[in-house]
């Protein structure tokens, strides 16, 4: 078994090895290694379309990230205050946001919208004074909001599992002892479900920082990461794109590892 | 008294107001559009044109193999998954000495939390023709086509969705009571039957879990098809992508995404009454 166990691992590893391995490849070639050079890293960091594909990937999985960590904690804190109906109801919607499928909710937003802009956009033109309306269209805003749904959902959950498990002692000899609620939630809710909202945070960035499939539908113009790689992977892969994605892969390694340093966090003493 | 009850109540709804309206915008909004897409017809020029016809969904044998192959690579894919998983998650819970169990762990975590769309890529490295399959000229073996096959879209599932099978059945296993494993040997069964009367029927749960994830996955799956199936092996995402943003038949594509979010739903809840079999099943056993 053991020996099976050490074959898996090297199935999983084997060919984040070779992305790495051939991003220090001195050659163009993917199948031959000719020695070590690190100018595919000055390469794709000096080619300005992947750079702003980049810029744009790291703009928009920190705003819906945020965003997501924002109104998911929100809501966390609102379920523990609402019947069993609703709470059913709305455990309902955030189960059915995390399964319907990337390429489903891609599509039906992307739908949507620009059904609701064909609305909106001549409205607003008729109201404004000017020949230059504001026009609303498929952008930075869809990709945050999409993938912003799924993130918010994963932290909602995550904080509402460590809200369920807090200590409500704590909470009550807080308002025993003439603490105001709001000084009671600074002071004790908050600290306990910190390493849970962070926690979310950072994985609803990895999240949006990796998808494609939702992006690739309603980004309109814009690129981000991912769909700037799958056109070029289409176009044949490149050892420029070995050396973003091992920089990718390192970042996303390192915010793994901080997620579950945060999650596995004891709560602070007091 | 009165007062705070407003107090309250308002306080829970600002709380609950951010999350709703997102809900409502881009979930069910968007759903309720392609509903109503599906039932329509296409523009001529393409995208939606109003109309209540069923014609969308009498015309989904027209992508039959991109169905069949979802559902039959689904399933397949999630059960290979499970053979290579479950010797892990046991080797993991039950066998790794302790201080390496969470080690070990992390490295299994770990992937599944990087670019699946840059760690697929990696394969067509691999299964292209540079790869394995010069490689195997090299000994004689000539024209061996790896890339672009079933094959190797199954390679690639297993490879990008291993990591959520073991989790699962790792935790189910590791919360396992050894006692009833001594018990079990105590009471003469032998390691084979101890394995599947108590190790294995307790770790069910997991493994149900673990299975209906990677279906439900799977079922929307667009990256793993497209890349090493090479346009050979669609699947209904693959269809899906086609219908949106090449031939811009939105009714047409709606209708397939409903039935695909239906399809997915079904499996959840099938998945949903297994488990609770079994661990009804498991409760009886226990008393």
């Amino acid at each position: 078994m053991r020996a099976f166990v050490v074959a898996v691992f090297a199935f999983l590893y084997l060919p984040i090895a070779l992305v790495v391995l051939f991003s220090f490849n001195a050659g163009h070639h993917a199948s031959e290694f000719t020695g070590f050079s690190v100018q595919w890293y000055g390469k794709a960091l000096s080619n300005p379309f992947l750079v702003e594909a980049l810029k744009n990937s790291l703009f928009i999985a920190t705003t819906s990230a945020l965003l997501a960590a924002f109104c998911g904690t929100a809501a966390a804190l609102g379920l523990q205050r609402v019947g069993v109906r609703t709470r059913a109801l709305f455990d309902a919607l955030l189960g059915a946001a995390i399964v319907v499928p990337g390429v489903v909710i891609g599509i039906s937003t992307l739908v949507a919208l620009v059904q609701l802009f064909a609305v909106v956009n001549p409205f607003l033109a008729s109201l404004w004074p000017t020949d230059q309306p504001p026009r609303l269209a498929l952008g930075y805003g869809s990709i945050i909001a999409a993938h912003g749904l799924f993130s918010m959902a994963l932290v909602t959950m995550i904080v509402g599992t460590r809200l369920s498990s807090l200590d409500r002692n704590l909470v009550e000899a807080s308002s025993d002892l003439y603490a105001t609620p709001l000084t009671t939630f600074r002071s004790i809710v908050l600290p306990q479900i910190m390493p849970a909202v962070i926690a979310g945070f950072l994985l609803a960035f990895t999240f949006s920082f990796d998808d494609f499939i939702i992006a690739f539908f309603v980004a309109g113009a814009q690129t981000t990461l991912p769909i700037y790689v799958f056109a070029s992977i289409r176009r044949g892969v490149t050892p420029e794109i070995n050396a973003i994605a091992t920089i990718v892969l390192a970042a996303s390694v390192l915010l793994v590892l901080l997620a579950q340093w945060q999650l596995g966090r004891r709560k602070p003493s007091p | 008294m009165r007062g705070s009850l407003v107090h309250k109540n308002l306080l829970t709804a600002l709380l609950l107001a951010p999350a709703t309206l997102w809900l409502v915008v881009f979930l069910v909004l968007p759903f309720v559009a392609i509903a109503i897409f599906s039932v329509g017809e296409r523009a001529p020029e393409g995208g939606y044109q109003a109309a209540l016809t069923f014609a969308q969904y009498a015309n989904l044998p027209a992508r039959a193999t991109a169905f069949w192959n979802t559902m039959v690579l689904a399933p397949i894919g999630a059960l290979a998954c499970l053979l290579v998983a479950y010797p892990v998650a046991y080797y993991l819970a039950l066998r790794a000495p302790q201080r390496w169990r969470l080690i070990l762990l992390a490295l299994i975590v770990i992937p599944f939390w990087t670019s699946l769309l840059m760690r697929t890529y990696a394969w067509m490295y691999i299964l292209g023709g540079r790869g394995i399959p010069a490689l195997l000229a090299y000994v004689g073996i000539e024209d061996l086509r790896l890339i672009n096959t079933p094959g190797a879209v199954l390679l690639g599932i297993v490879y990008g969705y291993l990591p959520l099978m073991i989790l699962p059945i790792y935790v189910s296993l590791e919360r396992l009571d050894r006692r009833l494993l001594e018990a079990s040997a105590d009471l003469g069964a032998a390691p084979l039957s101890t394995f599947i009367g108590v190790t294995l029927r307790l770790s069910l749960p997991g493994v149900m879990t673990g299975f209906s994830l990677v279906m439900i996955l799977l079922l929307g799956e667009y990256l793993i098809p497209t890349l090493l199936g090479g346009g050979k092996v669609f699947f209904i995402g693959n269809a899906l992508v086609d219908l949106f943003l090449q031939s811009r038949n939105w009714p047409f594509g709606s209708a397939i995404a409903i039935t695909l979010v239906l399809v997915s739903v079904v499996v959840l809840i099938a998945a949903n009454r297994i488990s609770t079999r079994l661990s009804g099943a498991r409760r009886v056993d226990l008393i």
